[in-house]
């Protein structure tokens, strides 16, 4: 089960945390700072695992990918795949750079809440649910789409049936 | 120009619609970015706080500005503010009907609360009704916040309309509904226990993606009860059998692998179910030898999926040809450049090991390497290797790294970790009292207050009590042994309290008791001790303790005392203390330095702390007074059960208790009875255990038996309730073209192992051959020439001058000298002269990479050769007995690590009359291991390496994936090129 998604910029900035097992405010941001102060330390060229024991407890680790000025890291237990994780990470940016357009950390911070979307069709409640960024980004526009036309009209929901077939 | 660009942004941002922000955000985001200090950004969030507060409670606000409010209010609560006073209105936005609103409602609530918060009784009807809503992606919205809301209390308000969407029509829906479920038995397993059948259901959903849904909790279902699950061996293996085969549709594809993430749950769970049961295990074989044979092992997906291969060849029934393939693909993994892939390899290794031991043996260097490694995740992954290959062989060698990693270490909670395995695999496997006693010296100054009590304790009782052999001889020596390195340690500023108290405690006890130093002399260092750590008063009163232990020594043995004039006043000082206890001692000493000397003696006598002192409950030697209190006239006592009159206080008020939670009301449902193991296989971790006599290495086949045996024996006790059986039937995707796979699948597997059976002979000659210098290896083990040897290892002496740097040249001269050598292996005595030039040559470390077998394909044949060579120095140094056995000598050292069966008892005699002829052996299948293909000839080299990531090829792929412009890396300058701070 995967623990934890954080995205945080290089000077320790949280800019995406979304943990799903409850933390309190305080106990979230404690963990993203030692979380960054771990990665911070971590030289150029060395694996992106990390045993995460003392920092979430015994049987999880950490993976985390850095990406221009931005680390994203997940926190899961030893149910997942080391490996796997980091192409999910993958998945998740190669997404997130779908929909914005060479995604850079501003479209981050102002798309607060399209990238939780994003991150609720990829991961739900710890699983991962999709792999496939197209599948992703299908999904996202779909919603966004109805999202805003919700805004005027009253939802037909038969509309909807083109939606994802594969 | 920046702010051109950020202005291009926010143009851009602004006509995208649906996710656009006012400006009033864009103000708030920009202005916390460029904020200098946390002071100053701190200070801007709370006035942001404060202006919400205001706003958000103003009557009227049109949606899409509350919507944005709540957005803010996340991201607040994102920068670690407090935003309670918002969770309101991001439940009232939940009840919106508008699907945007509603969406954003349902997203705040799980981010902000928890599931048993006072707020969430409003959001469950609401999750109730839009459960039901005829718009998927409400429901979907709505399936998110019961992931997160609902707790075991309200599971059953939710629970029928969730199982109702098993049967949605939108696959989105049923795969979120199945992972609810899952969720929910996360958080409470009896409330959905009736449910299993479902998932075995949902197993052949017509999408694929619904039914890899499904193997998420299934995989936790099998985690805890197996024995249910055995009748899905097969259906699981179809499953994966057709994803393998490419039978999903194109969609499930990544990077070119099919539907990878489904294929490793599957693999996990076919690990669990054929962990010990040989007939699901061979059902298997065919699958899992086809998906070895197919991975693609350039992509990290498809080293992903080949991980997991040996993760389940590594847990079900063994069978040779896997093993065969998975130690292929940890030499890869292990040969590889990359970190991440070393990690995974040393992972694997420590699987794999279990099973067949001797498969580390053709990667000892590998490991080496990895230990050396500045990456300290890669480190601590191969200490974690290192720990189960301990051996009262190597035990040595390996306690020593870990003990100057960490020394070199900061972070207190793996020291303590590691300190704890150091004193584990010390207690357990040491090979003298000496070495353990310096081992723990070493621990408890560098980590004592991190070790448990209890180490310090047993270390006290080892030095009393020596080995429980009866030689009194080798005992007292042990004491004097420790006494003197206590007496060198004591000198220096800061030890810990632990280790200060076991150091007094020695000096208590033995200090004086071999003659060598005065009883002022130990005194003097005990006074010094008591004085530097004044303020630590449990060391204060080992100090005091141990002080009038010599004092009594020295009077019991006819000596005339004269207190040090420190020691007078400490103990004056003391006997003044706050601390009772401190008193007591201070007084007790003056007390017994007061008495005769027969006196002393009966109190105190000689090094007896480990004698039992016998003590009388009854108290008969009251007997007499009591009898004459009585027939003066005093009242018999009588006990405080058989007293009339009062009340049993205690046991009434426990009778009472015990009524009192008869009566209560029962609030949870009646929990099934669970397995009282869970099938996961326990790590194998070796009780720490007080001998210290060295033990004979544990058979780790017998060992994986018994690991094995567990679950099934656990299983077979477990009352769970079967499950009804709907007989799952087997899922075709895409055509149903079915040529009979198994025959042309064991036909590929053995062209494929063709090259590895080599490689597999080789490595018996060599496990033969061991036998025969095992017995050399106690010898040589000392750090600084392990040290030496690992670095020529890696670095492989450079003769870059002396080598012509054609990759064909090279490889022909290899394979000729390695022919050579193995025809005639005295022959290939490379002289001292040569060693000690190529050790000059070394090259600077961080150049000693380029020695790694996967950076050229030439590479791997040289490595070996130089390997060896570097070899040769070592053979000087370790042992002068033949300089004629290159890759024998170095045994001691490196195989010392990976092999060995204890040699205590083989005397020297036998070494020297069979060296040369098990070194020859040795030699001989050292080389065809390391360099399987080479020596035996060109034709067999690839089957190795060419497999193996190929620098060319991760150019190719890099400079395609760049083009595409889909994989954004950090070397790519346009991706990320205009942010805030």
């Amino acid at each position: 089960m995967i623990r934890s998604v954080m995205v945080m910029n290089t000077q320790g900035k949280p800019r995406l945390a979304k943990f799903y097992d409850f933390q309190t405010v305080e106990k979230q941001q404690e963990l993203i700072r030692s979380v960054f102060g771990v990665l911070c330390s971590r030289a150029e060229n060395v694996s992106n695992f990390l045993d995460a024991a003392s920092i979430f407890g015994p049987d999880s680790s950490l993976v985390y990918k850095h990406y221009a000025t931005l680390y994203f890291v997940l926190v899961f237990d030893s149910s997942e795949n080391e490996l796997a994780m980091l192409d999910l990470i993958q998945v998740f940016v190669e997404t997130l750079d779908k929909c914005f357009k060479n995604v850079c950390e501003l479209d981050i911070v102002f798309n607060y809440s399209k990238i939780h979307t994003i991150l609720d069709e990829m991961i739900f409640g710890g699983q991962v649910l999709e792999t496939s960024s197209t599948e992703l980004v299908k999904a996202v526009e779909e919603i966004s789409r109805l999202e805003s036309a919700s805004n005027s009209i009253t939802l037909v929901p038969k509309s909807v049936s083109g939606w994802r077939n594969r | 120009m920046e702010q051109l660009k950020t202005i291009g942004r926010e143009l851009a941002m602004g006509s995208q619609g649906g996710f656009g922000q006012s400006k009033e955000f864009l103000e708030l985001v920009k202005s916390i970015g460029e904020a200098r200090s946390k002071a100053e950004e701190d200070r801007i969030v709370l006035h942001e706080i404060e202006t919400l507060k205001r706003r958000i409670s103003e009557p009227d606000i049109p949606k899409r500005k509350m919507k944005e409010f709540i957005i803010r209010l996340v991201y607040i609560e994102m920068l670690g503010h407090d935003a309670s006073f918002g969770y309101i209105h991001a439940v009232k936005m939940t009840h919106d009907d508008t699907l945007l609103l509603k969406r954003t409602g349902y997203l705040a609530v799980t981010l902000f609360l928890n599931d048993d918060h006072d707020l969430i009784i409003l959001i469950v009807n609401t999750i109730q009704k839009d459960l039901k809503s005829d718009n998927y992606l409400i429901v979907c919205a709505a399936l998110n916040a019961v992931c997160r809301l609902i707790n075991d209390e309200t599971i059953p308000a939710v629970l029928p309309q969730v199982v109702d969407l098993l049967n949605h029509q939108k696959e989105a829906v049923r795969k979120k509904a199945i992972m609810a479920l899952h969720r929910f038995y996360h958080k409470s397993p009896s409330s959905v226990s009736h449910l299993f059948s479902n998932f075995r259901k949902r197993l052949c959903d017509n999408d694929p993606g619904v039914m890899g849904a499904t193997l998420c909790p299934l995989f936790d279902l099998i985690t805890v009860d197996v024995n249910t699950y055995k009748d899905l061996v097969l259906s699981f293996v179809s499953i994966l059998k057709q994803v393998a085969e490419r039978r999903l549709p194109k969609g499930y594809d990544y990077h070119q692998m099919p539907a990878p993430f489904i294929q490793i749950r599957l693999l996990k769970i076919l690990a669990l179910l054929g962990s010990g049961d040989k007939l699901a295990s061979e059902k298997m074989y065919t699958v899992v030898g086809d998906i070895f044979r197919k991975c693609d092992s350039t992509s990290n997906i498809g080293n992903a999926v080949l991980y997991e291969c040996i993760c389940c060849v590594s847990s079900i029934y063994p069978n040779p040809k896997l093993l065969e393939a998975a130690a292929e693909v940890i030499s890869r993994f292990l040969k590889s450049d990359s970190h991440n892939l070393k990690y995974m390899g040393i992972d694997a290794l420590g699987r794999l090991i279990k099973i067949s031991p001797e498969i580390a043996e053709q990667h000892q260097l590998a490991v080496i390497d990895c230990l050396e490694d500045p990456d300290d995740t890669l480190k601590r992954k191969t200490f974690e290797l290192l720990y189960k290959m301990t051996k009262s062989s190597n035990v040595e060698v390996i306690v020593d790294r870990m003990i100057d990693y960490m020394i070199s270490i900061n972070d207190n909670h793996y020291k303590t970790y590691i300190a704890s395995r150091c004193v584990e695999l010390a207690e357990q496997f040491a090979p003298s009292n000496h070495w353990f006693i310096q081992t723990m010296n070493k621990v408890f100054e560098h980590a004592g207050d991190l070790v448990n009590v209890k180490v310090a304790h047993n270390l006290m009782r080892l030095i009393a009590e020596g080995f429980g052999e009866d030689d009194d001889a080798a005992d007292s020596q042990l004491r004097s042994s420790a006494v003197e390195s206590y007496l060198r340690i004591i000198g220096e500023p800061k030890l810990p309290s632990v280790f200060l108290q076991v150091i007094c405690w020695v000096f208590g006890e033995y200090g004086t008791a071999d003659g060598k130093y005065s009883a002022s002399y130990i005194t003097g260092k005990l006074c010094d001790v008591a004085e530097a750590y004044s303020n630590d008063e449990t060391v204060k009163a080992y100090a005091v303790t141990a002080l009038m232990k010599i004092y009594a020594f020295e009077i019991a043995s006819g000596r005339k005392v004269d207190m040090l004039p420190e020691c007078q006043s400490l103990v004056e000082e003391l006997s003044a203390s706050h601390s009772t206890d401190l008193q007591q001692r201070a007084y007790e000493l003056q007390a017994v330095v007061s008495l005769d000397a027969h006196a002393v003696e009966i109190i105190m006598p000689l090094d007896a702390s480990c004698e039992d002192i016998e003590i009388d409950k009854n108290l008969s030697f009251l007997n007499s007074y009591v009898q004459q209190s009585l027939e003066n006239g005093a009242q018999p006592y009588i006990p405080e059960s058989e007293r009339s009159g009062t009340l049993d206080i205690s046991n009434f008020r426990s009778q009472d208790q015990h009524e009192a939670s008869m009566h209560g009301l029962k609030f949870e449902a009646y929990e099934l009875p669970k397995a009282p193991v869970t099938s996961r296989i326990p790590p194998a971790s070796v009780a720490p255990s007080a001998e210290l006599v060295p033990v004979p290495e544990p058979s780790y086949s017998r060992e994986t038996h018994q690991v094995a045996s567990v679950p099934s024996i656990s299983d077979a006790g477990s009352t769970e309730p079967r499950l009804k059986l709907d007989g799952v039937r087997r899922v075709v995707w895409g055509k149903p073209t079915y040529s009979s796979p198994t025959s042309s699948t064991s036909n590929a597997s053995q062209s494929t192992s063709n090259g590895v059976t080599q490689v597999d002979s080789a490595a018996n000659v060599n496990s033969k051959a061991r036998k025969t210098h095992d017995s050399r290896k106690p010898e040589a083990e000392i750090t600084p020439e392990k040290q030496k040897l690992a670095a020529s290892l890696f670095g492989g002496p450079s003769k870059t001058e002396k080598r012509p740097t054609s990759a064909s040249h090279k490889v022909t001269k290899a394979s000729s000298h390695a022919a050579e050598k193995s025809q005639a292996p005295k022959a290939a005595v490379v002289s001292n002269q040569a060693t000690l030039e190529k050790i000059n040559h070394q090259p600077p470390p961080d150049l000693l990479d380029l020695g790694e077998p996967t950076v050229t394909s030439s590479a791997p044949s040289v490595d070996p050769f130089k390997q060896l060579e570097g070899l040769l120095d070592t053979t000087q140094v370790t042992s002068t007995v033949n300089h004629g056995a290159v890759g024998a000598t170095e045994a001691p050292d490196i195989m010392a690590l990976y092999v060995g069966t204890p040699a205590g008892g083989q005397s020297s005699s036998a070494e020297n009359s069979l060296p040369s002829n098990s070194y020859d052996i040795n030699l001989t299948s050292e080389l065809s291991n390391l360099t399987s293909g080479t020596t035996n000839a060109g034709a067999t080299l690839p089957t190795q390496f060419t497999k193996g990531p190929n620098p060319k090829d991760a150019l190719e792929k890099d400079a395609l994936v760049r083009q595409m412009g889909v994989t954004p890396s950090s070397q790519n300058p346009n991706l990320f090129s205009d942010l805030l701070g």
